[in-house]
């Protein structure tokens, strides 16, 4: 393993992060306080709890979780793009490393900003609701496993991409709406019968689920099938990667 | 000594079934400069990519210092620097840190003070601290420069260093070019600037249509390929030429007293005595006398203006 060159890669992808750091700590900080204030305040005084839970807290690791696999799908998706737009990916592609070590300092550094992020929302909750989180190791273990994730997704669909429409398009179309309706603002069991068992066909309401479990030590399917649909996801992700690299599809002719 | 890169029989056939490479081998030795001619498509950059690892070959092999360029790639692409032919930099990045990651990723420990030496010996020390984007043309050039030799290459590729520069900055390169050469690189460059290959080349390859056309010693093509040109000032040149200078294929010069006299420096005999003889026997006299060597440029013309392979 080089990985001096992965340190190289992760430095300088972290570079563009610290470039525009307020911006990368202000967006979050925002968004999460109006999300608090629409959901919270207006809509979620009319709900008062859900399953034991102030409705305010409930919507904590929902609103992690939207924030993270989108900025997790961003950073990594960018990171490799625009190389590949720009054209400096000919230096990635003539140096001494393999598609591995690319990966894990693109991914890498995508996985870091995205947990940033989390942890920036988590504070930020924090002041407007009283947290407690019954599971803190297993809550890290969600979080990372999230970032790291939807890391690779977005590492998968920077390579594709030909050109920035289409970077927006998987994120905008397909996440935004899986995690809206994967359960980050109201319970499954809040939902006719019908549409639970739709519902459990949305990879992210395992994710949320168990992440939710994390904190309050309740969810929407058992802890065990989270895990594993993490896991699987992960471990798609990682083969779909391993089938680039070994064709060299969209990145090397 | 091994050659340091050694190609053989290298093939490359794009998706499209486009044929950039019909079956190059090349050798170059440690140390030389190797110019490779040949206009635009011909397989320049495609050789070069193939050979850096960007694009992958369809048969034949390439070997870097012994090493091959599939089995053992990191071994190989370490003894690598290319400069491409697109300004391709990250245009927010300060130039120390884009070279710092340059040496990094080829997997080479920090080392500031040999990025330093780099960067002072290309004018670019003063800009250390500038985003690539503030950066001329010319300055962002040199920095891609830098970042080819951040890892201490012993082979570089040059695919174009000139091409839409202006004459000062071409001059600039040239010098780099020599100077890289004194301390020991092997310097492989393309051009369709036959004038870059004449003054900086120790050997000039031209390449069309995917195949190798030539590859020789710069002087020797020239001597070799090269014809050479008589032209004969009049005092007053006749309108008809005497029946004696006949068999002399004599053609009308630029100006109205002048004669041109074209012959082969490879020939045995080349025929300026008798023909010396065969004007003043026809009593006319000679003025000046003046001989051309025909360029590289006109060998390269002669060679792609050829049968396609």
């Amino acid at each position: 393993m080089n990985w001096t060159a992965i340190a190289a890669i992760y430095r300088f992808e972290m570079a563009r992060f610290f470039r525009t750091l307020m911006q990368s700590f202000l967006s979050p900080v925002l968004s999460t306080s109006l999300y608090f204030v629409v959901f919270g305040a207006a809509i979620g005084s009319r709900i008062d709890e859900v399953e034991g839970v102030s409705y305010g807290a409930f919507i904590v690791p929902g609103l992690i979780m939207l924030s993270v696999m989108t900025q997790a799908i961003s950073n990594a998706s960018f990171g490799i793009y625009f190389p590949k737009f720009i054209g400096t990916v000919y230096e990635l592609l003539s140096a001494p490393i393999n598609f591995l070590e690319i990966t894990l300092g693109y991914v890498g550094a995508a996985a870091t900003k995205a947990l940033f992020i989390g942890v920036v929302i988590l504070g930020t909750s924090s002041l407007f609701v009283d947290l407690i989180i019954a599971h803190p190791g297993a809550m890290l273990a969600f979080l990372v496993l999230t970032c790291l994730s939807f890391a690779l997704l977005g590492f998968i669909i920077g390579i594709w991409a030909s050109n920035f429409e289409q970077l927006q398009l998987v994120p905008m179309m397909v996440i935004t709406p899986l995690v809206f309706l994967g359960g980050s603002f109201y319970s499954i069991s809040m939902l006719p019968p019908f549409w639970q068992n739709v519902t459990l066909f949305n990879p992210v309401v395992y994710l949320i689920s168990g992440f939710r479990w994390s904190f309050f030590g309740m969810a929407d399917v058992p802890v065990g099938m989270s895990l594993l649909a993490i896991g699987g996801f992960t471990l798609g992700c990682v083969a779909v990667i391993a089938w680039i690299f070994k064709t060299g599809w969209r990145i090397r002719s | 000594m091994a050659p340091i890169l050694e190609i053989r029989d290298l093939r490359k056939v794009y998706d499209g079934g486009f044929e950039a490479l019909r079956g190059v081998t090349l050798d170059v030795e440690e140390g030389e400069i190797l110019a490779l001619l040949g206009p635009n498509g011909a397989g320049k950059t495609t050789l070069i990519s193939t050979v850096c690892g960007i694009t992958r070959p369809s048969g034949g092999a390439v070997r870097v210092g012994g090493h091959d360029i599939g089995t053992s790639f990191r071994a190989a692409r370490s003894l690598i620097g290319l400069v491409p032919q697109d300004i391709a930099l990250e245009p927010f990045e300060k130039v120390w840190n884009s070279v710092r990651f340059s040496r990094g990723l080829f997997g080479k420990a920090r080392d500031d003070a040999r990025i330093e030496d780099i960067l002072r010996k290309l004018s670019l020390w003063d800009k250390r601290d500038a985003q690539i984007k503030e950066l001329s043309g010319g300055m962002k050039r040199r920095v891609l420069i830098a970042k080819a030799l951040a890892h201490d290459p012993r082979l570089l590729f040059l695919d174009e260093p000139t091409a839409g520069v202006d004459v000062e900055l071409r001059k600039d390169m040239w010098d780099i070019v020599a100077e890289l050469k004194a301390s020991g690189v092997t310097i492989i460059l393309t051009t369709h600037y036959i004038e870059e290959a004449e003054a900086i080349a120790d050997r000039v390859g031209v390449i069309n249509g995917g195949a190798l056309m030539l590859v020789e010693k710069k002087a020797r093509l020239m001597a070799r390929m090269g014809q050479k040109q008589i032209e004969l000032q009049l005092a007053d040149r006749p309108d008809t030429l005497p029946e004696a200078l006949a068999h002399h294929r004599l053609e009308p010069g630029p100006t109205p007293d002048t004669l041109i006299y074209t012959y082969d420096t490879k020939a045995e005999r080349t025929g300026i005595r008798t023909l010396l003889n065969d004007l003043d026997a026809a009593g006319l006299v000679l003025r000046d006398v003046q001989t051309r060597q025909s360029s590289l440029e006109d060998i390269f013309v002669d060679l792609v203006k050829g049968p396609q392979p």
